[in-house]
């Protein structure tokens, strides 16, 4: 065992990991790790651009940000932490444009930005331009150029470690136990903070956007150590993945004036959100997919639809909406502009569909996207660990896999990127200034004993089940039961597929006994933690008897304000029940009202 | 249909030397051959390893000889390579299992050209102006994923490790022809240097191997032309 010693300990290398290492690492000793490389993250998959009410074309304020977030959210996002991050949005995108990153430009020079869902003018309603974007790979372009900043800073890596456990003495953060890949080798970073930048944990549902790596570790370590997680009933269905494979097509596609055709050939969503139509909020058009679906209006009688961006189809439509310019010239664009706006979502459609989507239909169907609910946390990324907002001292979160709560029930498109970057940082700056006035805790006897349990449970299992069957039985249930749409019934059947996967789980072992690389190993691992994951999200939403957000039933179909107003908090018992309790959301500015778009 | 795996194997702990293993499997055309792995991995033999992580062409983790060619496996489909597949490392970086290759000399060289942003003149409140003509200019290759396809291709690399390689000169060129960027001649001058730009003989395998279909070819040689001419244009 190889022991480390640093004050700020960031687990996690995406756009909030890097900005936390970065911002703390000016004042404190800092280290970050990841399971992949740092470039490897799953920010870097983000396509369609990060929201910020810049104006740079058109009029905007941070407080229509505010509130079209908060109705987004349905609700149920913390206004006091919405309506500071769409303050700082503003300056957080100026700041990545002086590390360099690659914005594209409007004729004049300024950061160029393009309709998403859910952001409006809050005067006419009608769709603004907020989403600040780098082509289709504004996510590819902050990863890359948070990385080149942390190398420049001089941030000191460990890349390919996996964190495995959190080290807590008397309740106050003393470290982290990981294995290094390359070695099998199991580390104790001891430090006097931790941050949790792990991202999402997609990789539970069948069809979903997410990388292999999202597997929710952040999350799963936390809930081991007795902490809770909030929100976990709310995840985000995004409308436009690739048929089957589940990639995601950004909506950015939308905001350049696609639209969404059911198997008649109609634009269906002019009946589910005639203001916004096709730019509503995610959860609106995913749910008006499955609806299309379910009546009958699918493609070729299959679950998808199709997505339409030839200029042909595009000039038509927008022609119908009296969509305009800038300049007030009607709104057109060419085959060459849509090469141009969306290469990667080009690519990705000839290479994976054999479809050139500027003379032919995507096929796509809703996929699993984005964490709503995560660990805890207060807007400057200080975990709590209760429902009383307790503070854990030295520890902090933030990105996917934190619960701040900005996203709520339903998170707008954009607001991921915007997320890790302003609440990356704060936790980052939080953490440096607890470091200055705490002293490290003395390490337990042995810190690598909980850790190393649950390996040699898996080495030593005796077998008898299969871990990929195992995964895909899990992730299947979950999609068809814990999906866009879901009923008492269906989850509860969820609930007991899954935790009969939790009993087989306990045979499974693993071929490879070697130290060096041992994948196997850590995918059996990284089961687990989905396993425990799926569980508490289901308990989570079969208690919550209301539709909101992301979390949408047919026997609940109505939002209740009444008694469903919070959030869920959810811990694992010594004994393995999950418990569940309850806190107010907060609101200042704006009271709930009917969510239409 | 019937797909065939011939994948290198090599486990440090217990093999003197690497050997190749064949794999049956089930698949369709449209499969990824990172799919194939992947069942290869869940249902006939644990033990193989190898990178992943988004399994669309974006995180650079997977690339990998396909059949010969530097691909990566999450984008390159079994419609695209035919039923008898052989999967090995990528060359020139020391294989330490299977298709884990050690990337760090590979990202030695990257850091090795100052690839991030500089600019020590004070910053503006807002965003420093960029013209769409001048982003343009170097929009090629900000699209790189670090996943070594080009580098591992290329002759001269596996002539010299000590040469800086495509990938590194593409993080070059990305803020060389950025008018934002101030420390273009700084890059100049570690790119001029014998493991520099010139041991490129415009071979095109990097190219080819591309799985973002940067030019990178054009890009060097536009590199190349700004060092022999101390023009950015």
């Amino acid at each position: 065992m190889i022991t480390h010693q640093f004050e700020v300990l960031v687990v996690g290398a995406g756009g909030a990991g890097l900005m936390a290492g970065l911002y703390a690492s000016r004042t404190a000793k800092t280290a970050i790790l990841t399971k992949l490389y740092p470039t490897r993250s799953h920010t870097g998959t983000a396509q369609g651009g990060i929201g910020a009410a810049l104006g740079s074309q058109e009029e905007d304020h941070p407080e229509w940000h505010t509130y079209d977030t908060v109705k987004g959210s349905d609700y149920l996002g913390d206004q006091d932490a919405i309506e500071f991050m769409c303050n700082e949005a503003v300056p957080a995108v100026y700041e990545l444009e002086h590390m360099g990153l690659p914005f594209d430009r409007t004729p004049d020079g300024k950061i160029s930005q393009r309709p998403f869902g859910g952001h409006t003018n809050n005067v006419t309603g009608k769709p603004v331009r907020r989403a600040c974007h780098a082509a289709d790979r504004t996510g590819h372009m902050i990863l890359q150029t948070l990385y080149q900043q942390c190398m420049k800073n001089n941030v000191t890596f460990y890349d390919e470690f996996q964190a495995v456990d959190l080290i807590m003495v008397n309740g106050i953060t003393a470290g982290v136990v990981a294995i290094e890949l390359a070695t099998g080798e199991m580390h104790v970073f001891h430090a006097k903070a931790v941050i949790f930048a792990t991202g999402g944990h997609g990789r539970i549902w069948e069809i979903t956007s997410n990388a292999y790596a999202f597997t929710g570790d952040g999350p799963a370590i936390l809930m081991r150590r007795g902490l809770p997680l909030e929100d976990m009933e709310f995840f985000q269905f995004h409308p436009t993945g690739i048929y089957k494979l589940g990639i995601l097509i950004t909506e950015g596609v939308r905001g350049e004036g696609g639209v969404l055709i059911n198997g008649k050939g109609e634009r269906f969503m002019e009946k589910y959100a005639p203001h916004v139509k096709d730019l509503a909020s995610r959860d609106v058009v995913s749910r008006a997919i499955y609806m299309e679906i379910r009546d009958g209006n699918g493609a070729n009688g299959q679950n998808y639809v199709y997505l339409d961006v030839r200029p042909e189809s595009v000039n038509r439509y927008a022609a119908q909406d009296g969509r305009k310019n800038l300049d007030g010239s009607p709104y057109t664009v060419t085959g060459e502009e849509i090469l141009a706006k969306l290469p990667d979502i080009v690519d990705f459609c000839r290479v994976y569909l054999g479809v050139d989507p500027v003379t032919q239909l995507m096929p796509i169907q809703p996929t699993a996207h984005y964490a709503m609910g995560g660990i805890p946390t207060n807007k400057f990324g200080e975990v709590l660990s209760d429902e009383k907002n307790t503070l854990v001292a030295g520890l902090y979160a933030a990105g996917e896999c934190a619960c701040v709560s900005i996203h709520g029930a339903n998170r707008l498109g954009t607001n991921s990127l915007l997320d890790l970057v302003v609440f990356g940082k704060h936790a980052g700056l939080k953490a440096a200034e607890f470091v200055k006035g705490a002293s490290f805790q003395p390490l337990p006897d042995d810190s690598t004993a909980f850790a190393r349990t649950q390996f040699e449970k898996i080495r030593h299992a005796d077998g008898t089940e299969n871990a990929f069957d195992i995964g895909t039985t899990m992730k299947k249930i979950m999609f068809d039961d814990m999906g866009i749409f879901r009923s008492g019934k269906g989850m509860q059947n969820a609930l007991n597929v899954v935790r009969e996967l939790k009993q087989r789980y306990q045979h499974v072992t693993v071929a490879d006994t070697g130290r060096i690389f041992n994948m196997e190993m850590m995918n059996a691992w990284e089961l687990g933690n989905l396993l425990d994951l799926a569980e508490l999200t289901t308990v989570s939403a079969i208690a919550r008897t209301e539709s909101r957000g992301g979390h949408s039933r047919e026997d609940f179909p109505e939002r209740d304000d009444k008694q469903w107003l919070k959030h869920t908090l959810a811990w694992v018992a010594e004994n393995g029940r999950i418990d569940l309790k309850y806190k107010p959301v907060v609101i200042t500015r704006f009271e709930p009202k009917v969510r239409t778009y | 249909m019937e797909v065939t795996l011939k994948i290198f194997r090599y486990n440090p702990e217990t093999d003197k030397k690497p050997s190749y293993k064949t794999y049956k499997l089930d698949a369709i055309e449209m499969d990824r051959v990172l799919d194939l792995l992947e069942k290869v991995k869940g249902y006939q033999d644990g033990t193989l390893s190898f990178r992943r992580s988004c399994a669309h062409g974006i995180c650079g983790s997977d690339a990998m000889r396909i059949n010969g060619m530097n691909r990566l496996a999450c984008k390159t489909l079994v419609r695209d390579v035919g039923s008898r597949i052989t999967v090995e490392p990528i060359l020139g970086l020391p294989v330490i299992k299977d298709l884990i290759v050690d990337m760090e000399p590979f990202f030695e060289h990257y850091r090795s050209v100052k690839p991030w942003f500089i600019n020590n003149a004070p910053e503006p409140e807002k965003e420093r102006f960029q013209s769409p003509e001048a982003r343009l200019r170097f929009d090629d290759t900000t699209k790189c994923i670090l996943c070594a396809c080009c580098t591992t291709s290329c002759p001269s690399f596996w002539g010299s490790e000590n040469y800086i390689g495509p990938a590194a000169i593409v993080a070059a060129h990305r803020f060389i022809f950025d008018d934002r960027d101030q420390a273009a001649g700084e890059r100049l001058k570690i790119l001029n240097e014998v493991n520099g730009v010139h041991r490129c003989h415009t071979v095109f395998n990097c190219t080819m191997a591309c799985p973002r279909e940067i030019q990178i070819t054009k890009a060097i040689g536009e590199v190349k032309a700004a060092i022999a001419t101390g023009n950015l244009e």
